[in-house]
């Protein structure tokens, strides 16, 4: 099973790689060069913190989009071109093809993460002349916003096991953008009455917590992580992503391919 | 023993924004092919040879009914590694060269990296691909897609071979490779399920056919014995108009093209009529056999189909 999961999570990456789909790492490369002048000019105190929230949403924004762009095609994109049946003709069972979907891409996104960071850092370095201890704060950050993509791309397989690309897309965003609200929503909950509350509370814990996920701004300003919210998100991430995978396999292993 | 028995399958779809219109997509049937055959599923497009292929291979499900494949159930995921696969006009993975995709198929099946170094270079050989071994599957041609297609089918030496329509699209070049494939497969002790809708290539692989149409099986038969009660017709050409009125004489009507004279003749007047156009005034251009009763027997049953239906 293992080795079948293997294949296929292998063969995603390496099309998402033939795909051109890290070329997003030159646009990134491209923003950092466009805006180093600018930050050079600005006083030493903010350019850190500046760069840190220039870079790691640049980060978030591209590493989202390619979770629900390439996310919603994994699936669909299979059933279309019929690549899918001679892969399915095989001891392949449907939900190892699912799983085999899911890390291939969240290895994508992993790589491309790993080479916007060490860009990042070199940046930095090239800016500030160092890189300090308070620095490293920026992996649990750039380790979060990894979570957000394991989230998003379980939420992308599993529109795409059951509609049009259209549409998952749609969702997914959608999902994505409540989620981003989510502690307003239950702070909403907390204050509202009858119906209004019921559904508040239930959709502030239906959509995934993203913003739960975003510390950007706090490591930009060296606010201190606590170990607690990194065991909390990691727990939160990895169990939000193996409902929506699950769901996926679910939906998928009784689906009737045209 | 049999390494293929259908029991029953069948499948509707439900269509309409409702869902509430059935469509019958196969009406239930009963179909057994052994061990070492070549069977070919004969019927006009759209008869539902995909989908019972599909319906057997997993990819869609059945309303009613099941199957069996070399004894066991055939939705068993380890039945899986005994079979191969060649979906109608086959789609592969574009951006990976053939080495890169039967590598990946070899390794969904089980097969051992060992095991794929070996067979991979020969497979690709053997179907006329090796000098493509590093070419990327976008820049491939029909034909040459459809190679790629056998050779993954066959890369984990099943025991049970489906191809679904595995000449069409295919040059007659293409199409003799395919078939001298086939039947070197079969001669290796594989048993072959093709469906087609080429009765030409059915004569000269299947050891049986059946013929569906519209959903339905309309009946089974041995290729040998279809021949053998085969209404024996020949087209004889020659050259010589002279000789026209002999050979109407005895009851065989002439198409005369150009200087060309073509007669359809039975086996009982062929004697005759060779006799005739042998002679002075003439000079025989061919013989050869025509019809056959594969194609009286797949037109026979299409024809019931519409004859019930009206």
């Amino acid at each position: 099973m293992t080795r079948r999961v293997g294949a296929v999570a292998f063969n995603t990456f390496r099309e998402a790689v033939r795909d051109r789909v890290l070329y997003n790492l030159i646009l990134f490369a491209l923003l950092l060069v466009a805006c180093a002048p600018l930050i050079s000019e600005i006083s030493v105190g903010v350019q850190r913190v500046l760069l840190i929230n220039l870079s790691l949403t640049a980060i978030s924004i591209f590493g989202t989009v390619i979770s629900i762009f390439v996310g919603i095609s994994l699936v669909s994109k299979e059933i279309e071109r019929k690549t899918l049946y001679p892969v399915l003709a095989r001891p392949v069972g449907r939900g190892e093809f699912i799983v085999g979907k899911y890390f291939g891409l969240a290895g994508t996104l992993a790589v491309n993460t790993l080479a916007m960071t060490v860009g990042f850092y070199l940046v930095l370095f090239l800016i500030m002349r160092n890189v300090t201890a308070a620095d490293t704060n920026v992996l649990i950050a750039v380790y979060f916003l990894l979570l957000q993509f394991l989230v998003v791309i379980g939420l992308a397989l599993l529109f795409s096991s059951f509609s049009s690309p259209l549409l998952s897309a749609l969702f997914t965003l959608a999902l994505f953008v409540a989620g981003s609200f989510a502690q307003d929503l239950r702070g909403f909950a907390g204050s509202a009455h009858g119906v209004a509350r019921w559904f508040s509370w239930s959709a502030s814990y239906i959509v995934p917590n993203v913003d739960r996920l975003n510390v950007i701004t706090r490591v930009a300003h060296d606010e201190k992580i606590s170990a607690a919210l990194v065991g909390y998100n990691t727990v939160y991430a990895l169990l939000y992503s193996c409902v929506a995978v699950s769901g996926a396999m679910l939906i998928f292993s009784r689906r009737n391919l045209k | 023993m049999a390494a293929l028995e259908i029991l029953g399958l069948e499948k509707t779809y439900t269509v309409g924004f409702w869902r509430k219109t059935k469509k019958i997509g196969l009406k239930p049937f009963h179909l057994e092919v052994q061990a070492g055959e070549v069977f070919g599923f004969l019927g006009p497009n759209g008869a539902g040879k995909t989908t019972t292929l599909k319906l057997l291979m997993g990819l869609t499900f059945p309303t009613a009914g099941s199957a069996r494949i070399l004894g066991r159930d055939w939705r068993d995921p380890a039945i899986r590694a005994r079979i191969g696969f060649l979906p109608e006009q086959p789609y592969f993975y574009d951006y990976l060269t053939p080495t890169e995709l039967l590598d990946y198929y070899g390794t969904l099946s089980g097969v051992s990296a060992a095991d794929r170094r070996i067979r991979i270079p020969k497979l690709l050989e053997r179907v006329g691909l090796a000098e493509h071994a590093r070419v990327q599957l976008r820049k491939f041609s029909k034909g040459m897609l459809q190679r790629v297609g056998i050779a993954q089918a066959v890369l984990h030496e099943p025991e049970v071979v489906f191809l679904d329509e595995p000449m069409s699209g295919l040059d007659p070049v293409g199409r003799r490779e395919v078939r001298e494939f086939i039947q070197a497969l079969n001669q290796e002790g594989k048993t072959v399920f093709f469906s087609t809708h080429i009765l030409a290539d059915a004569q000269a692989l299947c050891h049986r056919v059946s013929v569906l149409n519209r959903g339905e099986l309309r009946g089974v038969g041995v290729v040998a014995e279809l021949l053998g009660k085969a209404r024996k017709q020949f087209d004889v050409i020659w050259e010589g108009a002279a000789v026209i009125p002999k050979v109407e004489a005895i009851g065989v009507s002439c198409h005369v093209a150009g200087d060309t004279i073509r007669a359809t003749v039975e086996e009982a007047k062929l004697q005759d009529v060779l006799n005739i156009v042998r002679g002075p005034n003439a000079r025989l251009v061919s013989v050869n056999p025509v019809g056959g009763s594969l194609e009286e027997f797949f037109l026979e049953r299409v024809a019931q189909t519409a004859e019930v239906r009206r």
